[in-house]
């Protein structure tokens, strides 16, 4: 085979530039734009280098909400990778259980994501919510519109609710993909129930665990419409998550440019954290030292 | 250490067998004695796994009982029948070195660990994996993956017997024969019993001092190498052993001899006396190394029409017709050939009657 060169090949290329162009990086410079510059109006905007950008970070509603952001993120990771492994595990693995499970696990991945706030506020009302009545009526006080504790335990029944069945498919489909004979094998050496999970069905799951978590992680961190929906950040400032703040930012006070430079060092937020723990998990369980 | 006796196992994967067809196993009678090498030699579907996983209790038969010595085993879960078994693909914990990956059923089994590591080590040197100990099991070749699948089978000192499910399939070819001999050597060093199912002849006919030939379901030759290939009991076993499989012409009985297409073929004294004149369809069979061509007619010769000759190298494969018949002879490389037309002859003392399929002795 001879090389030539043909320069008209970068023809071919072009229609992922023009989509790459329009779907992430013309989007992105405008928000870059409005980051750097204070608009008063139509043509009417100064150019102020990165004071934005300074203001946003010594805002201490923004760091308050971070910190909020990131223990929210935590502890959805902490029970939803937990309980959806516990949950696929105690799947069927075959018959007529296998539908009517998964079916049943989908339902939640379903519903709008503001229905679900909606739902979720039907049903704790203290008055005539279902969970609200119940709770209230063994004796203990729930108020999620009061306490800043109800309403954060609220918002992480409703997180649970509605996305744990998504790590319970990843981590089903993970555990379908073992062959039989790791399980005949693990029976002739005598392994425990608990031997069975730790050295075969956790590490042969460790791809779709890595791909649940950074999902998860993702999800939880950008999480807007069913808080905004419950609780609408409160009670106080109880639940406003870095998205319900820049909302407020942007849309409420309209201040634009503040919010642009947010919006960039939520986006770097997680583009680092993402990174973080892809690398971090690429090498657990493997070993490897780098 | 133990004779395993399968006491008329039948197993059906279906929950209500309707008929015949419906059983994996039919009515499996059969003894492997201690500390023997056998092979369950059959094609793909036959039921040598299904009765493999009856043996280790992967599986439960819906008939029949399995016996260790005179233990009644068929209740016993898997965990308490002190059996090994190696499956076609290597099984490994990823996450484990090859020492813990060999250590692990003996710490399943709550081993002392001075006496672990002994073991390990010993077996680690049997199979060569010494240096491989303290790397992860993960990142190594097939066929030291699969060694290690091996080595948790011999770690157990206290197995009845070590079950090989077609080991050597992934394994490339040229470490195949390696590892064969390797088995071998185990056997005799350790002397377990071993049972090696397979499908390739080569394989089972060189690890195993005895076959049993597997037939749709059934067992229908239990032998040495050497009688499978001389006396197949079953029209099948011709088939199936042997490069190319054995010759069946369909025959009827003329006193002593055996007619085909008008012609008369002698038989040995004591094959061709089917009490009764032997019921059902008869076959005469014989192997293609033992068939003799020649250009002239001899008093027992039939005549045959030569239609393709094969050169392998150090032998050919004369293919003819002798009416509707095909046969295949197989001939030293330097035979002459007798051109178009030939006159074969069938030496009484190979040639093998068959009535319906089966032996007639």
């Amino acid at each position: 085979m001879n090389k030539w060169e043909d320069n008209r090949a970068w023809l071919l290329v072009v229609p992922v530039f023009v989509i790459v162009a329009f779907s992430a990086i013309i989007p992105l410079m405008t928000v870059v734009n409005y980051s750097v510059q204070d608009i008063f109006g139509p043509g009417n905007r100064v150019f102020v280098g990165t004071e934005w950008f300074g203001e946003v970070l010594h805002d201490s509603r923004l760091h308050d909400a971070l910190i909020r952001q990131l223990i929210f993120s935590g502890l959805v990771l902490l029970i939803e990778i937990p309980l959806g492994i516990a949950i696929a595990l105690a799947m069927p693995a075959r018959g007529w259980g296998v539908p009517v499970s998964l079916v049943l696990l989908a339902l939640p991945l379903l519903i709008p994501w503001n229905v679900i706030g909606t739902i979720w506020i039907i049903f704790t009302r203290p008055d005539i919510g279902l969970m609200g009545v119940t709770i209230n009526t063994l004796g203990l006080d729930f108020d999620h519109t009061a306490s800043p504790f109800d309403a954060w335990v609220t918002v992480m029944l409703m997180e649970v609710w509605h996305w744990t069945p998504l790590v319970v498919l990843l981590a089903y489909a993970g555990l379908r993909a073992i062959p039989d004979a790791f399980f005949q094998a693990a029976r002739i050496d005598g392994a425990s129930a608990w031997s069975i999970f730790r050295y075969i069905q956790l590490p042969k799951m460790r791809g779709v665990l890595i791909i649940a978590l950074l999902l998860r992680f993702m999800d939880s961190f950008l999480i807007y419409a069913e808080p905004f929906v419950l609780t609408g950040g409160g009670p106080g400032n109880a639940t406003t998550f870095l998205s319900i703040y820049l909302v407020k930012l942007a849309v409420g006070q309209f201040d634009l440019g503040p919010a642009a430079a947010f919006s960039l060092i939520y986006f770097l937020i997680i583009l680092l954290l993402c990174f973080v723990f892809y690398q971090a998990l690429q090498n657990v369980g493997t070993g490897d030292k780098r | 250490m133990a004779r395993i006796h399968l006491d008329r196992i039948a197993h059906s994967y279906v929950s209500k067998p309707r008929g015949e067809s419906d059983y994996a196993l039919r009515s499996i009678d059969h003894v492997w004695d201690d500390g023997g090498a056998y092979a369950l030699l059959g094609p793909s579907g036959c039921g040598k796994t299904t009765l493999l996983n009856i043996i280790s209790g992967l599986v439960q038969p819906s008939q029949g009982r399995v016996m260790f010595d005179e233990r009644d085993v068929t209740n016993l879960p898997t965990q308490q029948r002190n059996i090994a078994q190696v499956f076609q693909f290597p099984v490994i914990y990823d996450t484990m070195t090859v020492f813990d990956n060999l250590a692990f059923p003996l710490r399943n089994r709550r081993i002392d660990e001075a006496q672990v590591i002994k073991r390990v080590e010993e077996v680690a040197a049997t199979l060569e994996l010494t240096a491989d100990l303290k790397k992860r099991a993960q990142g190594l070749s097939a066929d030291a993956k699969q060694k290690i699948s091996l080595g948790r089978g011999l770690v157990r000192s206290d197995v009845a017997a070590i079950l090989f499910d077609e080991p050597l399939t992934v394994i490339d070819p040229h470490l195949k024969w390696e590892l064969r001999r390797k088995l071998k050597e185990i056997h005799e060093r350790f002397a377990l019993t071993l049972v090696y199912v397979t499908h390739d002849q080569n394989e089972a006919l060189t690890i195993a001092d005895r076959v049993a030939v597997m037939h749709e379901g059934q067992i229908v030759q239990f032998g040495t190498p050497q009688e499978l290939f001389e006396t197949p009991r079953h029209t099948f076993v011709g088939y199936f052993i042997g490069t190319p499989g054995m010759n069946f012409l369909p025959c009827t009985l003329d006193g002593g001899h055996a007619v085909v297409e008008g012609v008369q073929v002698p038989l040995a004294a004591d094959a061709a006396r089917p009490q009764n004149g032997a019921g059902g369809s008869l076959q005469i069979g014989i192997r293609p190394q033992f068939l003799k061509l020649s250009r002239a007619a001899t008093a027992s010769s039939v005549p045959v029409a030569i239609s393709t000759v094969e050169d392998l190298g150090n032998f050919k494969i004369v293919t003819a017709r002798l009416g509707a018949n095909t046969i295949k002879i197989k001939l030293p490389e330097d035979e002459e050939l007798p051109g178009e037309q030939g006159h074969l002859s069938f030496p009484p003392e190979w040639t093998r009657l068959y009535a319906d399929g089966v032996l007639v002795e």
